[in-house]
C-alpha cells in the first residue's frame, strides 16, 4: 500500500461536479441514451409459481402493426453459458418462480410493445409452488458459506451453559421483512449489436460496475470481453440491486442481437422490479444473550433462518455482525436457508449488517431493561478489546466515542428509563439507541490511468457514481495524490473504455478506486516528475494492504431516535433521528453527509414502512408498486442529522477513509423500535413498526 | 391510433405524432427527446415525471399527450433557460440530491408548490386554512411528499425549498 496521502483537497466541502446537470435533468441515464430509432422491448412474465411453459401463441402479437419480433424459449438464441440460472433467459420452458421472463416483444413503439406483450398467449403446466418461509420447516439447509464468503456458522465456548447459569438472560426471536431496493431509476439498458468485425455489443446500462457487467455478459454470450462495451455515466440509485447484472441486462443484449444494427431499449417497469431485480430476504433471528448483573455479556448467539431461491443460492450474512460487535466469552452464529420457488435474493444496502443489527440491538435493549441499566452504558460495558472473531486489534474502533457524542448531541443524559410514561397531548414519546457497524473493505483489483495534456490532468477509471459523489470525491483524491489543485483534474468514469475497476459495492468504491488513483499518480510522478510533457500517461493499480493481516477494520456508529406514538391510533412518527459515525477521514463533508443521511432515511423507511408481502397462493409480491410498497416520503423525515467524529486511521488505505455508503442504514430500525418501546411499553420484535403492532394488536 | 398534436416545450413549439395511448411523459422522452422528466413508476406514484403544465405541477405519466394539444410544458431543463432557477440554485447549495434521478421532478414540484403557497392554497397540515400559509418545514415536507427520493435527500430538499421560498423561488 502507498504511504498516506497528505490531505489538501481531501476533506473539503466541494459541490458535486454533476450537480448542475442533475438539477436540470440533463444527466443521461441508460434509458435516455441518445440513439437513432430504437426498438422497445416489453417482457412477458410467468403467471404460475413453478412448472413449465407448454405453449406460446404469439401470432396475434406478431401480427400487430409495428411488432418486429417476439422472443420465446423456442426461438431465442442459445446462450453460451447458462450456469447462472438467473441469467439463462428464454433458454428452457421451465418456470422457477412467478414473474420469471417467458417471452419478450420488440416493437417500433413503447405502446405497441406493451400491447403486444399482453397479447402473447402462454399456456403452462403448473407443478405447484412453495414460497412459505418458516423456521419450522424440516427442509432448512446449511449453506457452504454466506455472502460474500464468510463461514456459515461460528462457535466459541458454550452458549447453552452460559444461558443456564447467567443471572440475567434474553431469549427472543426477531424478524425483518422482505425488502426491495427500489432505486428511483428502474433497471434499464439501451443495447446495440453491430455485426461488423466479428460483432460488437454496446450496452448503455444502469449498473454499479461497468467492468463486472461486461465480464458477465461476455461470459453468458461467449464473447470476448473486447467485443462488449458497457457505458454508464449516471446511475439513478442502485443500493445493491445494480451490483450484479440481473436478467434484464442479458435480455436486452439478447434482443439487440436479434435485430443487428438496431438499438433496443429495455426498462423494467416498477412492478417487474419486484420479481426480476433482486431483493433482501426476510430473516428470522433467534437471539440469546446471557449477562452478569453488571451488564457484562457472558454469551451472545444468533441463529438465522432466511430464504433463497431454488435456482440460485444467495445466503445473506445476517449473523456476521454479531461475531465482532460485543465482547462475550461464549458465542454462536448460525445460518439456515429455505430454498423456495421465489425470485433470486441478492444484495441490498448493507447485506448482513442491515438486518443483522436489528435482532441483536433490540435484544440488547431488552437486556438493559431487565438489568435496569442505561442502554448506552450497557453497550460501552461490552466493548471488546480486540476483534472477537479474529483476535486482531481494530485499526481504529470508536463505537464508544460515537455513543458518547451521540448521547451528548441528543440530550440523552436526563432520560427517564421507564417506558410509557411521557405523554404530550395525544402522543406517547420515547427515545432509543442502537449501534451501527460496517466492515471497511477494498476490492482486490482496480486500475486508473493519469494523463496530462494542455495543462490539465485527466484520470480515467471504470468506476461508478450511484449518487454517492464519487465523481466529485475521486478528483479530490487525484489532486492530492498528484499534488495539484482539484480544479486542474478531470476524472472520467463509467465506461469499459477506461481502465478496469471494481463494482461499487460493500462501501468499497472510494477506497478501491482511490487507492488505484494514488498508485497511478505515484507512477506518473515517478516517470515524469513535476513537469510532465504533454500526453504523458501512466497507470497504477491498487496494491495489497499488508495492514489487513494485522488489523480488523470497520466503521462504527450510534443512532439515537425519538419516537412519538399516537395513543389512540398507534400512528408512529420519528421527530428526531441523530446518527454519529466514526468512518476515518471524511473526504467531502457535503456528499458524505448526504450519504449518511440517506442511509439513515432508508433505515427509517425500513423501520416504519417497508415490507414486500408475498401471497402464498400465487407466489408473488402483491404490493409490487410504490403505492403499496411504502418507502419513506418527505413528510416522514423531521429532524434527521448525521454527524461524525474526527477519526484518523493510517492503516485502512492511503486516504485514511472508510466506506460510508451503507453504515447509515445499519441500526436505524433497532433505534426506532427501541424508542417505540420506551414511548409505549410495547416491545415490537417484527418489522415494520406498523400501528397494529405498536398498539399490541398483532405479533 | 396516432394523432398529431402541438406542444410548447420549454419555450419551443413542437409538432409531434403520438399514439392516443402515449402519455405526456413518453411523448416528451421517447418522441421529442426531452428526457429531463424521469420515469420512476409510470403510475403516478413517485413524482419523478413531474413537469409544469400551463404553470401547474402535474404527473406527466398520468397525463395523456393527445389531450394536451396546444399546451405549454416546462421541464426542469426549461426552468434553467436563463441560468439556474432559484430552486435549482438552492438544490445545488444544499446538496438536496444524490443520484439525481428524482431531482428534475423535485425541482418542478418545488416550483409548483411555492407557487401554490404564494396563492394561499392550504395543504393537509395547514392549521388555519383561511390564513396565508407559512412555509415551515412541516408545510414544505407535506407539499413535497408526492415526490419520492430513494436516496433519502428529503432533509436537504426541505432546506432547499425553504431557502428558495425565502428568495422568492416561485419566479
Ligand atoms: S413516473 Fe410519474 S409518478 Fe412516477
Ligand atoms: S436523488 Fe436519488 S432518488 Fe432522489
Amino acid at each position: 500500500m502507498a504511504p498516506p496521502v497528505q490531505p489538501r483537497e481531501m476533506g473539503r466541502d466541494l459541490a458535486r461536479r454533476d450537480g448542475p446537470d442533475k438539477v436540470r435533468g440533463l444527466a443521461t441515464y441508460a434509458d435516455e441514451t441518445p440513439v437513432v430509432a430504437p426498438l422497445y422491448c416489453a417482457i412477458v412474465q410467468a403467471t404460475i409459481g413453478r412448472g413449465a411453459v407448454t405453449g406460446i401463441d404469439a401470432d396475434v402479437a406478431a401480427a400487430l402493426d409495428g411488432v418486429v419480433a417476439v422472443l420465446t424459449p423456442d426461438g431465442a438464441e442459445r446462450l453460451a453459458d447458462t450456469e447462472d440460472a438467473e441469467l439463462a433467459v428464454l433458454q428452457s420452458a421451465d418456470v422457477a418462480f412467478r414473474g420469471q421472463v417467458v417471452a419478450a416483444v420488440l416493437a417500433e413503439t413503447f405502446e405497441v410493445a406493451r400491447e403486444a406483450a399482453d397479447l402473447v398467449a402462454v399456456t403452462y403446466r403448473d407443478d405447484g409452488h412453495d414460497v412459505r418461509l418458516s423456521p419450522d420447516r424440516d427442509d432448512l439447509y446449511t449453506p457452504e458459506s454466506v455472502n460474500p464468503g464468510y463461514p456459515t456458522d461460528t462457535h466459541e465456548g458454550d452458549v447453552a451453559a452460559a444461558m443456564a447459569t447467567a443471572p440475567v438472560t434474553v431469549e427472543r426471536t426477531y424478524t425483518t421483512a422482505m425488502y426491495h431496493n427500489n432505486p428511483m431509476e428502474p433497471h434499464a439498458t439501451t443495447a446495440r449489436w453491430d455485426t461488423s468485425g466479428g460483432g460488437h455489443l454496446t450496452l448503455w446500462d444502469s449498473t454499479q460496475g461497468v467492468h463486472p457487467t461486461r465480464k458477465t455478459v461476455a461470459t453468458v454470450f461467449g464473447l470476448d470481453p473486447h467485443q462488449v462495451r458497457v457505458v454508464c455515466p449516471y446511475v439513478g440509485g442502485g443500493f445493491g440491486s445494480k451490483g450484479t447484472p440481473h436478467v434484464n441486462v442479458v435480455l436486452a443484449a439478447l434482443a439487440a442481437r436479434a435485430v443487428p444494427g438496431r438499438p433496443v431499449r429495455l426498462a423494467l417497469t416498477r412492478q417487474q422490479m419486484f420479481a426480476l431485480a433482486g431483493y433482501r430476504t426476510p430473516t428470522v433471528q433467534r437471539m440469546q444473550l446471557a449477562a452478569e448483573r453488571d451488564g457484562r455479556l457472558t454469551a451472545i448467539a444468533i441463529d438465522v433462518v432466511e430464504q433463497t431461491s431454488r435456482i440460485k443460492e444467495f445466503a445473506e450474512q445476517t449473523g456476521v455482525p454479531t461475531r465482532t460487535m460485543y465482547a462475550a466469552p461464549n458465542r454462536r452464529t448460525t445460518h439456515r436457508l429455505a430454498a423456495l420457488d421465489v425470485p433470486v435474493p441478492s444484495w441490498m444496502r448493507a447485506p448482513g449488517e442491515c438486518p443483522g443489527m436489528f435482532g441483536p440491538e433490540v435484544a440488547l435493549d431488552e437486556l438493559a431493561e431487565r438489568l435496569g441499566m442505561d442502554p448506552v452504558e450497557l453497550r460501552i460495558r461490552n466493548e471488546p478489546e480486540v476483534d472477537t472473531e479474529t483476535g486482531k486489534p481494530f485499526s481504529s474502533r470508536n463505537l464508544v466515542a460515537c455513543l458518547r457524542e451521540g448521547a451528548r448531541r441528543f440530550g440523552w443524559a436526563d432520560r427517564d428509563p421507564r417506558p410509557g410514561i411521557r405523554r404530550h397531548g395525544d402522543w406517547l414519546v420515547g427515545t432509543g439507541v442502537a449501534s451501527s457497524v460496517y466492515p471497511t473493505m477494498a476490492m482486490a483489483s482496480s486500475t486508473a490511468r493519469v494523463r496530462f495534456a494542455g495543462g490539465r490532468y485527466t484520470v480515467t477509471i471504470g468506476a461508478a457514481d450511484l449518487g454517492t459523489g464519487s465523481s466529485t470525491v475521486l478528483p479530490q483524491i487525484a489532486a492530492d495524490a498528484l499534488g495539484v489543485a482539484v480544479g486542474d483534474v478531470d476524472v472520467l468514469i463509467g465506461d469499459t473504455a477506461h481502465p478496469e475497476a471494481s463494482v461499487a459495492g460493500g462501501s468499497s468504491g472510494t477506497a478501491t478506486w482511490g487507492s488505484a488513483i494514488v498508485e497511478a499518480a505515484g507512477a506518473f510522478r515517478d516517470k515524469f516528475g513535476a513537469q510532465p510533457p504533454d500526453d504523458a500517461e501512466a497507470e497504477g493499480s491498487i496494491q495489497p494492504n499488508e495492514a489487513t493481516e494485522r488489523y480488523a477494520m470497520s466503521a462504527f456508529g450510534a443512532q439515537f431516535a425519538e419516537v412519538a406514538v399516537h395513543a389512540d391510533t398507534g400512528e408512529v412518527r420519528v421527530p428526531r433521528l441523530y446518527g454519529v459515525f466514526a468512518a476515518g477521514r471524511i473526504l467531502n463533508p457535503r456528499t458524505a453527509r448526504s450519504q449518511l443521511v440517506g442511509g439513515m432515511t432508508m433505515g427509517l423507511s425500513m423501520a416504519l414502512h417497508e415490507q414486500s408481502l408475498v401471497d402464498p397462493r400465487f407466489g408473488h409480491v402483491v404490493n409490487h408498486d410504490l403505492a403499496e410498497y411504502h418507502i419513506a416520503s418527505c413528510a416522514d423525515v423531521a429532524d434527521l442529522q448525521a454527524h461524525w467524529i474526527d477519526e484518523r486511521d493510517p492503516h485502512v488505505n492511503p486516504m485514511g477513509a472508510k466506506g460510508i455508503g451503507e453504515i447509515g442504514i445499519v441500526g436505524t430500525a433497532a433505534a426506532v423500535v427501541n424508542a417505540a418501546w420506551h414511548a409505549t411499553g410495547v416491545r415490537v420484535r417484527d418489522l415494520p413498526l406498523t400501528l397494529d403492532r405498536v398498539l399490541g394488536l398483532t405479533g | 391510433m396516432d394523432a398529431e398534436i402541438e406542444l410548447t416545450v420549454d419555450g419551443r413549439r413542437r409538432r409531434v405524432s403520438v399514439d392516443t395511448r402515449t402519455t405526456l411523459l413518453d411523448a416528451l422522452r421517447q418522441r421529442l427527446a426531452v428526457a429531463s422528466p424521469k420515469k420512476g413508476c409510470d403510475h403516478g406514484q413517485c413524482g419523478a415525471c413531474t413537469v409544469l403544465l400551463d404553470g401547474r405541477r402535474v404527473l406527466s405519466c398520468l397525463t395523456l399527450a393527445v389531450a394536451q394539444d396546444g399546451a405549454e410544458v416546462t421541464t426542469a431543463d426549461g426552468l434553467a433557460a436563463e441560468g439556474p432557477h432559484p430552486v435549482q440554485r438552492a438544490f445545488l447549495d444544499h446538496d438536496a440530491f444524490q443520484c439525481g434521478f428524482c431531482t428534475p421532478g423535485q425541482v418542478c414540484s418545488a416550483v409548483g408548490a411555492l407557487d401554490e403557497a404564494a396563492r394561499g392554497w392550504p395543504s393537509a397540515v395547514t392549521t388555519d386554512v383561511a390564513a396565508e400559509p407559512e412555509l415551515d418545514r412541516a408545510e414544505i415536507a407535506e407539499r413535497m411528499s408526492g415526490n419520492l427520493c430513494r436516496c433519502g435527500a428529503y432533509a436537504r430538499i426541505v432546506d432547499a425549498v425553504q431557502a428558495a421560498g425565502r428568495d422568492g423561488g416561485a419566479r
